[in-house]
């Protein structure tokens, strides 16, 4: 799995009340989603994130409700990783499921910047920093874990009877 | 190895003898449960499995709670949704506006959830049900949905922090504050991942209301479950609401936890949470002076008969500040009628609150109560984040029922044994 795009960046304990206000959740529909997507800590998000954009966060990211409408509306919103130092369980459970791409990485959420161009290669395990030349090593996803992703997500993973 | 109160539940229910934290499991469930927001998205992604009927009509539940009575047209649109899936598939737990609760009130009232079960729901505070003895964790829509077409789901088994509780909680001083005395303690990510057991003499002091209390905000210490030993009040709530047999768990002596850590009730003093975290914690002696425009009692989290009576003991007979508005919100019908029949509801009304049907509303921010930019609420619900209930630029302090009532006659965040002295 390879991703590259520009960083966008956000601090520690990141909560799902501010990644899609719970004003918004009388909708299901991805594209409305997306639209009110982090408005709440950052107004100009949508403005600057392009397709293929990787969110850079601290500590703790996606905490609060378990509303899968947070990385619902990251996806749809273009970003195609998330990298953070740790994540909220839920959260993580939720971008498995429905197939956002997310890895803890402590040593590159620090070595990357707002606007820096990032590389990431999960398979390889590295996250390359094409600003600053920097990389950083990852741990590869539990194989329960990648039975899920290689089948496009849970639904995928019951239907094709990788879960049963 | 010894297990955990929370390990030997997963073992039972994944038929393993064993399991040890970071074990991936397959559990079976007994019961998956969703709301009026999760549930949409939980019934698209389980039409895409294209199974006929849900593992068991009996084990799934729907309630109708965070924007119901319907708060707009799409609110409807999403309701009638939940409403058309329950009956075409027959479920036998759906509960809509006049049966309905607030879930995680609404289950453990219903006896629909007892110790020994494991329990998932689309929504994060399913953890209050560990406060019986039951494995419960929340999930997302896509986790609901493969749970009600397989009746199983996976986990990675937690690893636990063991709260030793010693001593009993004085007089105006709840679960509320203690589960915030908690938080402020380890931090918003302090269990991540992991398992909240709370064991030690302690616990029999603690009404079974502020044990769910307690469990129903692990969340907010980014636990994956909180968890309670089983005791004889525990078991009297359980018999008195449903027919099945509690299987009781409990900790094996050389159980590993990553941490022990000791709370002496008799310690814990009135405890605020301050914008926007629930771990920024005062005592209320450090709160300073807070002006206030909104008062909101009720919630999962403190939206039961106990928090009502607590904030009705120091509303009664006085009235609430003239530029502030008290909302209050009982958790279920049941909850309602009692305090309408023991004359609460008319203690609320005298002082100048107004009383709402059961609803998550204000919560979340949904509706009953949103905040304008520069306005402050005290709340007795459980998470005070930028927006939470309503403007960017509004805040929530999130206190207990004896708190919040206080609160709303002084106008300020007060300290309700200081409003009781005089």
């Amino acid at each position: 799995m390879n991703f590259k795009g520009k960083a966008i960046k956000y601090g520690d304990n990141v909560d799902t009340d501010v990644i899609i206000p719970a004003r918004y959740l009388n909708t299901i529909d991805i594209k409305e989603l997306a639209s009110h997507c982090m408005e709440d800590i950052d107004l100009e998000f949508r403005s600057k994130v392009e397709a293929g954009d990787i969110m850079i966060a601290g500590s703790n990211f996606g905490c609060g409700s378990s509303r899968e409408h947070a990385p619902i509306a990251i996806k749809a919103s273009g970003i195609s990783l998330v990298i953070a130092k740790s994540f909220a369980r839920i959260f993580y459970r939720n971008s498995i499921n429905i197939g956002l791409a997310i890895i803890e990485c402590p040593e590159a959420v620090d070595g990357i910047s707002e606007n820096d161009r990032v590389e990431a290669d999960l398979d390889a395990g590295i996250i390359t920093n094409l600003t600053t030349g920097a990389s950083f090593k990852t741990k590869p996803f539990p194989e329960f874990i990648q039975k899920i992703i290689n089948a496009g997500g849970l639904i995928e993973s019951i239907k094709n009877g990788s879960i049963k | 190895m010894g297990m955990t109160m929370s390990q030997k539940i997963l073992a039972h229910h994944a038929g393993l003898e064993q399991v040890s934290a970071g074990d991936l499991v397959l559990v079976s469930v007994d019961r998956v449960l969703g709301n009026d927001i999760t549930s949409p998205v939980a019934i698209r992604e389980y039409e895409k499995i294209g199974q006929a009927g849900v593992f068991d009509k009996d084990k799934v539940t729907m309630v109708m709670d965070h924007f119901a009575p319907n708060k707009d047209i799409k609110a409807a649109v999403q309701c009638k949704m939940c409403r058309d899936f329950c009956g075409k598939e027959e479920i036998t737990h759906f509960y809509d506006v006049g049966r309905m609760g607030i879930e995680h009130a609404l289950l453990p009232e219903k006896g629909l959830v007892i110790a020994g079960d494991v329990v998932i729901g689309a929504d994060s505070h399913t953890c209050t049900y560990g406060a019986l003895g039951a494995f419960s964790t929340g999930v997302g829509s896509t986790d609901m949905a493969c749970g009600m077409a397989t009746g199983k789901t996976w986990f990675k088994v937690p690893s636990a922090i063991k709260f030793v509780l010693r001593g009993k909680l004085n007089r105006y001083v709840s679960g509320k504050d203690v589960i915030l005395h908690i938080i402020g303690k380890i931090g918003v990510d302090g269990a991540l991942y992991k398992s909240m057991e709370f064991v030690g003499e302690g616990v029999s002091s603690l009404t079974v209301y502020d044990r769910l209390t307690i469990a129903n905000m692990a969340i907010e210490a980014g636990a994956k479950n909180g968890i309670f030993e089983v005791d004889e009040r525990t078991l009297e709530y359980i018999r008195e609401r449903s027919d099945r047999e509690p299987l009781i768990f409990t900790a094996d002596e050389d159980a590993e936890y990553d941490e022990v850590i000791e709370i002496d009730l008799d310690e814990i003093t009135p405890t605020v949470a301050f914008p926007h975290l629930p771990e920024n914690t005062r005592t209320i002696d450090n709160v300073g002076e807070v002006m206030i425009d909104q008062v909101v009692i009720g919630s999962c989290t403190n939206g039961h008969y106990k928090d009502l009576a607590e904030a009705a003991e120091i509303l009664r007979g006085r009235k609430i500040a003239s530029w502030v508005r008290a909302i209050v919100i009982p958790a279920t019908q049941d909850i309602y009628l009692r305090a309408m029949e023991d004359g609460l509801l008319k203690i609320f009304i005298e002082a100048g609150c107004v009383v709402s049907t059961p609803t998550c509303g204000p919560c979340l921010g949904g509706y009953m109560g949103i905040l304008a930019a520069g306005e402050r609420a005290v709340a007795t619900t459980n998470r005070n984040f930028v927006g939470r209930m309503g403007d960017v630029k509004s805040e929530v302090y999130l206190a207990s029922p004896a708190v919040a009532a206080a609160s709303a006659i002084a106008g300020k965040i007060a300290d309700p044994r200081e409003i009781m002295k005089g």
